[in-house]
């Protein structure tokens, strides 16, 4: 079993020896500007980036047409909100999202916001999914777009996207997902979800990091946006810059072999990610799964160890690559947004631990992480003051804490 | 981030881990942080009333390896030490021996707290006598 394990499939892939493959001739021989159009080199660059984007638009049920190659999720959220703020101002100034989306979303909002957009950010339920009738409600005339992610990356819930497109559509408001973590997962098709703007990334389904795309729906409504980058007018005018040949044929080939494996690929990360959960939940009490388990990417699970901090939990297991939802793990130095808006209380956010079971990641990973994990939360709970007080049976929220 | 070799020999190895007799008059017990905050640090004195001299020191820790390392060496200091000779261990000795970065100094500062709250509350129920209160409720702002 290689050592460390990587079980931080949410943060990123590797690049799946297939992929890779696939893009190296394109570094060298194949080494053209998909926009010459008068000579050869050219002509297989463009050719090459064709058959990409059919297979981007292949996973999404899309039309190539409608795919806008950008530098990853970040950049087509970007583009999606300020795109169409900036398109439809005049209808309105008015933008829904949720208090879980991904902070590329959430800052792009509060920059609008302070350009004089109004923004609503919904609350999510202890499940971690919005509420329905919530977000009807926010609709209103001066609503433009709702951007509601597909799946979250901290906890992997699947928002019921296909209700929220319908609700979109119905009521004359565009609707953006971003789908970095769900595309590749979980079938995604923009037609049967209503969804008008899409955006994907290549290095959360095992392509290379710097690729992604943005789906910009072509009839039903036809979606225009303004564009945020000036140049040579690629991708239907909606992002100028020289096409990332490699990149886009590293994107295309992780789709299509995303789509290829699906069905058989997502059964098997299930069975994994089960097999750890019920193992940590068998051996550990006081153990919690952040968000619903009903509707969740099935490599995903987020688990809060209580009376055990995170980081110190990570150091323990320090030949195992996950994430931790702690304070002391972000840049911020703040425990996980995400988790306090499941309404949990900060301290499930601190003691949190986000797994992602990758396509690379066996059975013996998962034997070996849960039992791990297992002996290191019993030896911190050892050291754990508020588990010696727990079992003393103190109600910790009764305790007069001195917070500092 | 990268742990000192120091840190990383208190959290694998963290001395004195453990609970004294709260209720005891010769023991001190200061607990500081908060849940919510991601650090609460329980240490506990038991002092030798003649001699003044800190005879066992123990602690536990929710919180980060930095955290478990500061009050584990807390501890060691601890031990041998009058009460006010403890008084004097500053925050800034704990940064310097375990090479604590800028943002693990609150850990740094946590023990200290914890320190004076555990000499504070063994001086106050020798002051007052019998009277013994919850651990719990002897804590001081952090």
């Amino acid at each position: 079993m290689p050592m460390p394990i990587y079980m931080d499939n949410h943060a990123t892939t590797p690049v799946d020896p297939r992929v890779l493959d696939a893009m190296l001739p394109y570094f060298k021989d194949q080494f053209g500007n998909a926009s010459s159009r008068n000579h050869a080199f050219g002509w297989q660059a463009e050719e090459a980036v064709e058959k990409a984007r059919k297979q981007v638009a292949s996973l999404i049920g899309a039309n190539s047409k409608e795919i806008v190659i950008t530098s990853g999720a970040t950049e087509s959220n970007n583009l999606a909100l300020k795109g169409v703020a900036e398109m439809y101002a005049e209808r309105g100034n008015h933008i829904i999202t949720a208090a879980t989306e991904h902070k590329c979303v959430l800052d792009t909002a509060k920059r609008l916001e302070k350009q004089g957009f109004r923004i609503t950010f919904l609350p999510v339920m202890q499940d971690g999914l919005v509420d329905l009738d919530m977000l009807r409600e926010a609709i209103t005339d001066k609503t433009i777009l709702v951007s509601i992610m597909y799946a979250n990356n901290e906890i992997g819930v699947v928002q019921p996207v296909a209700e929220i497109g319908k609700i979109c559509k119905e009521r004359g408001v565009l609707f953006h997902s971003d789908a970095a973590q769900a595309a590749g997962k979980v079938p995604v098709n923009v037609i049967a979800d209503n969804i008008d703007l899409l955006s994907m990334s290549a290095h959360k389904m095992y392509g290379p990091k710097g690729i992604g795309a943005l789906y910009v729906r072509r009839k039903g409504p036809r979606v225009q946006l303004t564009a945020q980058m000036d140049g040579g007018g690629h991708e239907r005018g909606m992002r100028s810059g020289t096409l990332n040949v490699p990149g886009i044929v590293g994107l295309g080939s992780a789709c299509e072999i995303a789509q290829k494996e699906m069905p058989e690929e997502s059964k098997r990360s299930a069975y994994l990610r089960d097999k750890l959960k019920d193992r940590l939940l068998a051996e550990l009490d006081e153990v919690f799964i952040n968000g619903t388990m009903e509707r969740r990417l099935p490599n995903n699970l987020n688990i809060s160890f209580a009376y055990v901090e995170g980081e110190s939990l990570l150091m323990g297991i320090n030949d195992v690559a996950v994430s931790s939802g702690s304070a002391c793990t972000s840049a911020t130095l703040e425990p996980s947004y995400v988790l306090k808006a499941l309404g949990a209380g900060d301290d499930i956010a601190h003691s949190s631990i986000r797994f992602g079971i990758g396509r690379f990641n066996t059975e013996a990973d998962v034997d070996y992480v849960a039992a791990k994990v297992i002996q290191v939360v019993k030896k911190l709970r050892e050291l754990s003051p508020l588990y010696e007080m727990v079992k003393e049976g103190i109600d910790l929220s009764k305790v007069q804490w001195t917070a500092h | 981030m990268a742990y000192s070799d120091k840190v990383l020999d208190h959290y694998n190895n963290p001395r004195n881990v453990g609970s004294l007799d709260k209720g005891s008059r010769h023991v001190g017990t200061g607990i500081v942080g908060a849940p919510e905050c991601g650090d609460v640090m329980k240490l506990q004195v038991r002092v030798n009333e003649s001699t003044g001299i800190i005879e066992e020191a123990k602690f536990k820790t929710f919180g980060c390896g930095s955290a478990i390392a500061s009050s584990s060496l807390a501890t060691e200091w601890l031990k041998g030490r009058t009460v006010d000779e403890a008084l004097r261990i500053k925050n800034t000795d704990i940064v310097t021996e375990l090479s604590l970065p800028p943002v693990k100094i609150h850990c740094s500062v946590l023990a200290e707290d914890a320190i004076k709250a555990a000499i504070n509350d063994y001086k106050a129920k020798q002051a007052g006598g019998a009277a013994v209160t919850p651990a719990v409720a002897e804590t001081v702002a952090g």
